[in-house]
């Protein structure tokens, strides 16, 4: 595992990490609950074939204290949508995971010319009484792992400080994470995105981990069924809500090949 | 000194094995355990307990807010104020307070208070918490990414609703209101006293200085456990170049009189082992919502001395994260300072040292707390205005108290009718 590219974008007077890797075609990924502290398997696995953009998002590791300006749903998706365009990922496929997918989705449902093909993978977004997804700020410390991953060590090891790494900046963008993505999807997750799906005409591939236990899996059909889009549903086994931390391969594969 | 008597209108019949079977007493604590008709004498009784305590000669009666939650019955504060107002004459009224960012418009507060303040004659206290996340963000689904900023906007606005002659449009990042003009407006001229009840947040400690207002420490937890968090309040004040007028905070203790420590200790040891075994039992997945500790805070709280002090007392960094290690039996309850019991002079001494040490002039008292009956209350209540409060009233005389309600004269104030203070109706 080779360490990406890494510039810097302006969003909103921030500076905002973008990392890059590979050759190919673009493929963005906009990352889930807890973004990314550091560089993952998963997308060394897409960079094999593709060129991989991953900008951070608002308040995100790498993405500052971004999320602090932004107070309203339009504000969120200003901000990302510049994002996407800074990173050179205007027209490009785009993959997102969890909190990260549901911007995706946004994305293409507001903008369809800038996403060409999409795979989300666990979005948020929705919200049904009947079945409602994990609260993900509502759970003891030492619950939160499990519910992330299928392997919480996985979670743990993504999350824990690299030797060198300041003690004090670290385990503060850790809370910043989780904080940029309650200030957006706080406290249902629901951001009415049921209205803007049929808006999406990119076809979209819908991934859930088989042990995923924050977003039921019935929301793939919730999705499926208002997508304007060809959309296909797959299952990955072995894994929870973050998919791509605990079956890198799998879900790489299946993102590359709905991709091709 | 002054000596102030506050009610959490704790609800008094949870079960012996409530920790046993429920995971919190807050947010999520269950509906049947909940008996309207029980709890139409509780309340009840709780106000005579306040009216009482007003009657007994105490300077002021204290209400506050909570949500959802077992052990504070006053989801509107402002309620029981308005009913102790026409109840009471002298006695200032603390509402400790209106949690600014769930009222919308938040000039809904700025209504109500000067309502209060207006019916009793210019005695209101006005406490602005932030509201703890149980409240906030869970109870009433408060972003907590906002909540603070949105508590601040609030508070501009409400101090403009009070203080602007004309009607204004407020232009808020959260609130947008074309014509803001409040009827009526409050009796105490600029505004009434802003208190700001808080945990150990350096940036709150600074915007009560900056803006001359009194902090208060409302901790369940004692002088103990208080005495490292004030002497960091009293350092920020010194740095800040501010005098230490005792009177610029408050402090929250529970007390137990009795005739000799062990009457004290066999009186009031049920309702403590109530109060922190039952009422006190908040899961821990209420405690830390993401944001609602700024980050500010978070460093300090990884760097600061203080805060590290501070946290060997059973304190954590937000109000729920306390509840780990509460002590919930009597013996660790008394020796960990969460309440005083004694002998009226055990008591004077303790709380002497208590105002001393933690050099707070505004001394919030709960004689009232977890399921403590109204006899044994209005015991604790009377022993305490006899036997203890004269004993205290002489401390900190050379300072200006600048942050108490200014009423209007007593001759000018309208006459309650039908009304029979309790001790003169004995």
């Amino acid at each position: 595992m080779s360490e990406p590219e890494t510039t810097t974008i302006d969003i909103n007077g921030f500076a905002t990490r973008v990392w890059r890797k590979g050759t190919g075609p673009k493929l963005g990924y906009l990352a889930g609950l807890g973004g990314l502290p550091r560089w993952m398997p998963f997308l060394d696995r897409l960079a094999e074939s593709r060129t991989v953009i991953v900008p951070s998002l608002p308040g995100f590791p790498g993405g500052d204290r971004g999320h602090s300006v932004l107070d309203t749903h339009l504000d969120w998706l200003l901000a990302v949508r510049a994002t996407l365009d800074a990173a050179g990922l205007a027209g490009a496929d785009l993959a997102g995971s969890s909190v990260g997918a549901s911007l995706a989705a946004e994305m293409a449902a507001v903008w369809p010319a800038s996403v060409r093909k999409l795979a989300l993978i666990a979005p948020f977004g929705l919200f049904d009484a009947a079945d409602p997804p994990t609260d993900p700020w509502a759970q003891r410390a030492d619950a939160v792992p499990g519910l992330m991953c299928a392997d919480p060590a996985i979670w743990t090891a993504m999350r824990s400080a690299p030797e060198g790494a300041n003690s004090i900046a670290w385990p503060i963008e850790q809370t910043r994470a989780s904080e940029a993505a309650a200030r957006i999807f706080w406290p249902l997750g629901n951001t009415r995105l049921e209205k803007r799906l049929p808006l999406i005409a990119a076809p979209t591939l819908l991934l859930w981990g088989a042990e995923d236990r924050i977003m039921p899996r019935s929301y793939a059909g919730r999705f499926r069924a208002a997508i304007a889009g060809p959309t296909e549903v797959q299952v990955i086994a072995g894994a929870g809500h973050l998919a791509e931390l605990d079956r890198p391969d799998a879900v790489a594969l299946a993102i590359l090949g709905w991709m091709a | 000194m002054k000596l102030m008597w506050f009610h959490l209108m704790p609800y008094t019949e949870l079960p012996a094995d409530f920790r046993d079977h429920n995971p919190s007493v807050w947010v999520d604590i269950h509906s049947s355990l909940f008996d309207p008709a029980r709890a139409h004498h509780m309340y009840n009784d709780f106000m005579d307990e306040l009216e009482y305590a007003a009657d007994c000669g105490f300077d002021a009666v204290c209400v506050n807010e909570h949500h959802s939650n077992g052990y504070g019955l006053m989801p509107s504060p402002n309620l029981i104020a308005s009913a102790l107002a026409r109840r009471t004459t002298d006695t200032a009224i603390c509402v400790m307070g209106n949690s600014l960012a769930l009222y919308n418009p938040p000039t809904r507060v700025a209504e109500e208070f000067a309502m209060i303040d207006v019916i009793s004659g210019g005695r209101l206290i006005a406490g602005f918490p932030v509201g703890t996340p149980m409240d906030t963000c869970y109870a009433y689904g408060t972003n907590p990414s906002q909540l603070r900023s949105r508590y601040l906007e609030a508070h501009d606005l409400v101090m403009r609703a009070w203080q602007e002659k004309d009607t204004f449009a407020f232009n808020g990042r959260y609130n947008q209101q074309r014509y803001v003009n409040i009827w009526p407006r409050p009796i105490q001229r600029p505004h009434p006293p802003i208190w700001i009840p808080g945990g150990g947040s350096v940036e709150t400690w600074q915007w009560c200085a900056e803006m001359d207002y009194v902090y208060c420490y409302l901790s369940y937890y004692g002088y103990k456990a208080g005495q490292a968090l004030m002497d960091g309040f009293w350092a920020e004040m010194a740095r800040l170049g501010k005098d230490r007028n005792p009177y610029r905070a408050g402090f929250l203790q529970f007390v137990g009189v009795g005739e000799s420590r062990q009457h004290a200790y066999d009186l009031y040891s049920e309702a403590a082992e109530y109060f922190y075994g039952r009422c006190l039992h908040v899961d821990p997945r209420w405690a830390t919502p993401p944001g609602y500790v700024s980050e500010a805070t978070q460093v300090a709280g990884i760097k600061s001395q203080v805060q590290q002090a501070a946290s060997a007392g059973a304190i954590g960094s937000t109000a729920g994260t306390r509840f780990g290690s509460v002590a919930r039996e009597m013996d660790a309850i008394v020796d960990r300072g969460y309440v005083i019991i004694g002998s009226p002079d055990e008591v004077t001494e303790q709380l002497r040292e208590v105002a001393r040490n933690l050099n707070v002039g505004h001394l919030m008292l709960l004689l009232q707390f977890g399921n403590m009956g109204k006899d044994v209350c209005r015991a604790n209540t009377k022993l305490f205005a006899e036997k203890v409060m004269p004993n205290l009233k002489d401390m900190f005389g050379e300072w200006e108290d600048r942050w108490w309600p200014q009423p209007m004269g007593r001759a000018q104030r309208a006459e309650v009718p039908a009304f029979l203070p309790k001790l003169a109706a004995e």
